[in-house]
């Protein structure tokens, strides 16, 4: 019987065309907002590192005090002594700290000239916790952290700018004049959002071009090319020395806890930690320490834009009109042939079938929507790039799921919007439809 | 003509009034509130910030291997370059002036801090200070970004002193905006009067007043968005920033010419795609999300009302068809052709005027719950009336083609069966 219905509602289309034109228009159109809106939504808010997001937590520190904190909350980012301290200490089963930094690389010969690339210094614990995929060689030893050694990772892309893509482990970079022995080249790697490094307004930003230790760039006065909060605290001292040492936060940390347990464990830590500092005169203010896990970071960074959110609200409010539409125009077409259903109900058929008959109906015209609507979903993002940054825009995309999602959404939307015109059709009196005519 | 009968013969067809009215109700909300946000969004973008934006455009570079910027030492190797550099564009033949500039409006890079009439006060305190951001450059910053003074003087050469990026240090002369200055010393007697900075001790003295500049924030920076304080601090770190104005109709020539002649004077510099941009550039880009949202509201506006107008005509032309003997009955007991067209044109106006009033309550829900989740502010009475009147247009127009049908059902249909 379905492939029956489905070709008497396939054939209905074509019966009332202007009918069927509108109908098929305005869930094609509500359809399509939607899912575009819902593909930057979905891209913006995934969870970057599924596997691990409830075991990675970013530590924070109060160091300004409740007269120059905010709202209570301590800064994004730690000060170098904290992040340093808390690495030393080693509590936790890894931890990482880097900051922001974008050296200038000299490419090999004479008539190049030099280029920014973006990347970190850090630690060794950065590439296991974040589970940074290698090409050639890998990351360097903690034994080079403690050496300060000349090392560096580089990435894919870097290695196919300045080597070819050949395995460049072993060979030598100059950045800002100085030089380091490349160990590791890392395979493509861009977490999307970037949720580590939210204090510097990363979440979405170009994927890094290359890491090196965290004690080495300090070292060599490679100043931070991410954030340097300072707070309103305007006493930060005069020189590079006092603003190392000092309250500025500008250091991102990390660690990994496998399970609560140590992540309480690790938190009693934290607020000892505050404590003895309290103790020593540095704070004057009881512990105030937060240990954040991926989602809660993302949560409380704000990471999904607002206009995210506004035009998917939108567009659902639009679909939610379409519908509401829909079920008008179905009510009209369903109701204008109460004769037929009237023979039909005369003829025997229950109730029920007559239900399944117009539910097919529907869906047909659901699915015809379904196919407008992907129609202009794939128009639709060529116009992301008019809403959303760039690096937003690009990660909106028309995969398989997409593609799936939107012929579903619009055959049970449209199936659930031909409830009430179907029940209406069904409650057809036989008897007065065949007395009429 | 008499409502009873049409509320009458409304009641048989409550579910498709019902819909009508309810999809005008959803289209008056979502429509007032996007022409709200559309109206709000491009008055923001066509804000001028005071900058003669035309024939400017901004250098940014890095300096490679630079000296540090934290020893005398090379806080005066970083200044000599810097004033290289300057000379270096000045003197190219498409540049009329340039002038070295730590941000500029719309740039998103702010240093920003806070101005007082009173020394040594908690800067924090918004009651005695006035939030601000500060442009660190030089004597030309006037002519160069075309700032107008409304008083007081400009800077000279002599007022321009160099620093380190890191070093703190005092200002000793500053020029604020018109905004800033009435903030400050209401009378309007700002110039010569004493300021002081971030809650120091040591005074500034106004030494002019400029009509109009933005500060480089946008979004979280605009409630303070007209208060910039100039300062003539040419600073010095391993990246500069200057601002260049081309003569007249050479921007493009004067933009071509800067990487080029700036490599000549030193190649140990990183210039990237980036770093030479004109300020229309920067202002596209500042304002991209916003641009975006207002034709994203507009499209969704403009698809929406045709989409209801589509429903309106859809169900009215089922109606139509629905009466068609009743039509012919009127028509033969003496109701003329514009009695017909009157009927139904009425009776769209009853159900859009009830549609209508639960919209404007959903309009205003709306906007409420907008405001309580996202910066907006309150929707305007004017936007919701002309929500009205629109919509009630809307049920007019839409429902005029299948009315005319319905007009011209003549009266004989009355004695044919049905």
């Amino acid at each position: 019987m379905f492939a029956y219905y489905l070709q008497l509602g396939l054939r209905s289309l074509r019966r009332s065309p202007m009918l069927t034109a509108l109908m098929v228009m305005a869930v094609g159109f509500g359809v399509a907002a939607s899912m575009i809106t819902w593909s930057v939504f979905r891209a913006v808010s995934g969870d970057p590192i599924p596997g691990k997001s409830a075991q990675l937590y970013t530590v924070l520190i109060d160091n300004r005090g409740p007269q120059y904190n905010d709202n209570g909350e301590p800064p994004e980012a730690l000060t170098y002594t904290d992040a340093t301290a808390l690495v030393a200490a080693g509590k936790a089963a890894h931890q990482t700290l880097f900051y922001n930094v974008a050296p200038s690389v000299l490419p090999e010969g004479n008539q190049s000239l030099p280029f920014i690339a973006n990347g970190y210094a850090t630690n060794a614990d950065f590439f296991g916790m974040f589970d940074v995929p290698f090409e050639y060689g890998g990351g360097w030893h903690a034994s080079d952290d403690a050496g300060r050694a000349a090392v560096a990772v580089i990435s894919h892309e870097l290695n196919q700018q300045l080597f070819g893509g050949a395995d460049s482990v072993g060979r030598e970079i100059t950045m800002d004049r100085h030089t380091y022995r490349i160990v590791g080249v890392a395979a493509h790697w861009d977490p999307k959002p970037r949720f580590f490094d939210l204090f510097s307004g990363n979440a979405f930003g170009d994927p890094v071009q290359l890491y090196l230790p965290f004690a080495r760039a300090v070292d060599v006065q490679m100043d931070t090319a991410g954030r340097n909060n300072c707070g309103s605290n305007a006493d930060f001292g005069v020189g590079r020395d006092a603003w190392l040492h000092g309250e500025c936060v500008w250091v991102p940390m990390w660690v990994e806890l496998p399970d609560p347990a140590a992540a309480k464990g690790y938190r009693e830590f934290l607020t000892n930690y505050a404590a003895e500092q309290q103790r020593a005169g540095r704070f004057h203010w009881a512990p105030n320490v937060r240990l954040r896990d991926v989602n809660d970071w993302l949560d409380h960074m704000r990471v999904v834009p607002p206009e995210s959110r506004i035009s998917l609200m939108v567009a659902l409010g639009f679909f939610v009109i379409c519908l509401v539409n829909t079920i008008g125009l179905l009510l009209a077409k369903f109701m204008r042939r109460a004769a037929e259903i009237g023979v039909r109900r005369a003829l025997g058929a229950p109730r029920l079938e007559i239900y399944h008959q117009f539910l097919v109906e529907a869906g047909t015209v659901g699915l015809a929507g379904g196919v407008l609507g992907l129609l202009l979903t794939a128009l639709g993002m060529f116009g992301v790039g008019l809403l959303f940054e760039p690096e937003i825009a690009r990660l909106a995309h028309l995969d398989l799921s997409l593609v799936a999602t939107t012929l579903l959404v619009a055959i049970v939307a449209t199936v659930l919007a031909a409830f009430y015109p179907t029940w209406r059709a069904a409650r057809v009196q036989p008897a007065w439809q065949l007395k009429s005519n | 003509m008499k409502l009873h009968p049409m509320i009458a013969a409304l009641r048989k067809h409550k579910a498709g009034v019902v819909l009508i009215a309810l999809q005008i109700a959803l289209t008056l909300a979502i429509v007032c509130n996007a022409i709200f946000i559309i109206g709000q969004r491009v008055e923001r973008v066509g804000r001028p910030t005071g900058l003669d934006e035309g024939n400017l455009f901004v250098v940014s570079q890095q300096w490679v291997g630079a000296p540090s910027a934290d020893t005398p030492d090379g806080v005066a190797k970083l200044d000599a370059m810097l004033k290289e550099d300057l000379a270096t564009l000045r003197s190219l033949p498409g540049v009329a002036s340039a002038a070295p500039i730590n941000s500029l409006s719309l740039l998103n890079s702010t240093w920003a801090g806070a101005l007082s009439t009173k020394p040594g006060t908690n800067f924090t305190d918004r009651g005695s200070n006035v939030r601000t951001a500060y442009y660190f450059t030089d004597e030309q910053v006037l002519p160069t970004l075309g700032l107008r003074l409304v008083a007081g003087r400009n800077f000279n050469a002599a007022d321009v002193q160099n620093h380190g990026f890191r070093e703190q240090f005092t200002y000793p002369v500053v020029i604020v905006t018109q905004a800033l200055a009435d903030k400050l010393y209401p009378k309007g007697d700002a110039v010569g009067k004493t300021i002081y900075v971030d809650g120091s001790s040591s005074p500034s003295t106004i030494v002019g007043v400029v009509a109009r500049m933005q500060t480089p924030a946008v979004g979280w920076g605009d409630n303070f968005a007209w208060h910039a304080t100039l300062v003539p601090v040419r600073l010095d770190a391993n990246f500069t920033r200057v601002a260049v104005r081309a003569k007249p109709g050479q921007l493009e020539a004067a933009m071509k010419a800067t990487a080029p002649a700036l490599y000549q004077v030193n190649r140990l510099r990183v210039l990237d795609d980036d770093s030479v941009r004109p300020f229309t550039d920067i202002r596209a880009k500042a304002y991209r999300a916003d641009v975006g949202m207002a034709v994203l509201m507009g499209v969704i506006c403009l698809i929406l009302i045709g989409v209801t107008a589509a429903g309106i005509v859809g169900l009215t032309s089922f109606w139509v068809g629905q009466r068609h003997r009743q039509i012919g009955v009127r028509r033969a007991l003496g109701a003329r052709r514009i009695d017909i067209l009157h009927y139904f044109q009425m009776e769209n106006l009853l159900i859009a005027g009830a549609g209508a009033v639960i919209g404007i309550v959903m309009a205003v829900g709306l906007n409420m719950w907008l405001m309580s989740r996202y910066e907006m502010d309150r929707l305007p009475v004017f936007y919701a009336l002309i929500g009205v009147v629109a919509v009630l247009a809307l049920g007019q127009c839409a429902v005029f083609v299948p009315a005319r049908r319905a007009s011209n059902v003549p009266p004989v249909v009355a004695t044919r069966a049905a």
